[in-house]
């Protein structure tokens, strides 16, 4: 192995040698300290040559630390440069925006109007389930006029509204079945965060960003005041939500 | 996360891609020494590297959304600042540059100060590798100063992973000729 290495350093520099300024450095990959290190122990050339090294190493770090440290001139020049920059739009859907149109661009027009109709089928279909289901719930609006339900002692029956008025039951009010929240959400939410909060409040955006203000359309269930006010309130409490009110 | 917490230099560059200016100054604080005596290593010139920094940092301003993290944000601030180092250095004239290396190897042999210096090894090695050729002086200075991986040079320098492993060999027997000259044995090769 000495007399090797002794040939390598005459010639062509063996592998070995050639990675040994990394292992001085720790940046080399683990099969390969193995390697070195094993060379090393047996190779008395190499040892003396990784010693020399070494001192490279050290003293081009002593070096590089000499150079000191650039002014705050700089600093100062990069920042009027960015501030005379064009503001970049902070739109954290804007990469997001851009692969979907991506993709969609990436089909072929055949694909394309393949997946228009069945998406068009699928809104159609769950349409259908909705008004089936509303239809089932909806409690009869009739009733008899020998009914009278205070006077049976019997709960008043809870009805449930599909348009915007609401309906009183007892002492507290219930919103219409669609409670609405203008939000804003912070510059640096991310599209992910966002998503996140929307499932988290079973919320979909329905209207905006005009002025960057949304309309959310909250909850799947209507809700008594103070149900929307806690929840409003906890709207604003998000740390990616700078403002949020109730929207009529 | 907030960039007052230890946010990685890649949450760092998607705030700076969303026009964060903070999370600008912070990957600045990080990084702008580092990058400055790379560059001044490069093109030797105190004035040029702090323009040199400038624009490197403008260019993350700009580009941060371009960023795909497949390396680290340190090894492609170097790449960006030897761009520009290059840039700047075709902008001088070649036979300035000819005559500045000359002078530092003339140095190296002539100047009476070096007999001093041999005693000191330390300085001596530190004079040579002032002296190496700028190709030298970068691949010596990433893998030992800035800590840079054969990966990592490769990408920098733009050169194959074995021709990385051979020029640092070559920088260092060219070190190891200086040195000679100068008077200073090392025992390798």
């Amino acid at each position: 192995m000495m007399a090797l290495s002794k040939q390598m350093q005459e010639h062509d520099p063996s592998e070995i040698e050639l990675l040994l300024p990394w292992y001085a450095a720790g940046t080399l990959k683990p099969g390969d300290v193995k390697r070195v290190e094993e060379a090393l122990a047996s190779d008395p050339a190499l040892a003396r040559q990784y010693a020399a090294i070494q001192r490279e190493y050290a003293e081009t770090i002593a070096l590089n630390e000499t150079l000191g440290a650039p002014s705050r001139r700089a600093m100062q020049k990069l920042f009027a440069a960015i501030d005379a920059e064009p503001t970049q739009a902070a739109t954290p859907s804007r990469g997001l925006g851009r692969r979907l149109l991506g993709f969609f661009e990436s089909l072929s027009p055949r694909a394309l109007a393949w997946s228009a109709s069945f998406g068009i089928l699928l809104v159609l279909a769950q349409a259908g389930i909705i008004a089936a289901v509303l239809m089932r719930s909806q409690p009869a609006t009739f009733q008899t006029a020998s009914l009278n339900i205070s006077d049976r002692g019997l709960p008043e029956p809870l009805t449930r509204a599909i348009g915007p008025q609401t309906r009183a039951i007892g002492p507290t009010q219930l919103s219409a079945a669609s409670v609405h929240a203008l939000v804003r959400f912070a510059p640096d939410a991310r599209i992910s965060d966002i998503t996140t909060l929307l499932n988290n409040y079973k919320a979909t955006i329905i209207d905006g960003a005009r002025g960057g203000l949304f309309t959310l359309q909250l909850g799947d269930r209507p809700m008594s005041q103070d149900e929307v006010s806690g929840l409003i309130a906890r709207l604003q409490r998000e740390k990616i939500v700078n403002l949020a009110v109730a929207a009529p | 996360m907030s960039v007052t917490q230890a946010a990685s230099d890649e949450t760092l560059i998607a705030r700076i891609a969303q026009g964060d200016r903070l999370a600008m100054q912070v990957l600045y604080g990080r990084h702008h020494v580092r990058v400055f005596r790379f560059g001044l290593r490069l093109v030797r010139d105190e004035q040029v590297a702090e323009d040199l920094i400038s624009e490197v940092f403008l260019d993350v301003w700009r580009q941060a959304g371009k960023f795909e993290g497949r390396s680290a944000v340190s090894t492609w601030l170097l790449a960006i600042t030897r761009f520009k180092a290059l840039s700047a250095l075709r902008r001088r004239k070649d036979v300035e540059l000819e005559d500045e290396a000359a002078h530092a190897i003339e140095d190296m042999s002539d100047d009476p100060e070096v007999v001093v210096q041999k005693k000191d090894a330390g300085d001596a090695l530190r004079k040579c590798l002032k002296a190496l050729s700028p190709e030298h002086r970068e691949i010596v200075d990433l893998v030992y100063y800035h800590e840079k991986s054969v990966e990592e040079v490769a990408e920098i320098v733009k050169i194959p992973e074995n021709t990385v492993k051979t020029r640092l060999f070559y920088a260092r027997k060219k070190l190891a000729e200086l040195l000679k000259t100068a008077g200073v044995e090392r025992g390798w090769p």
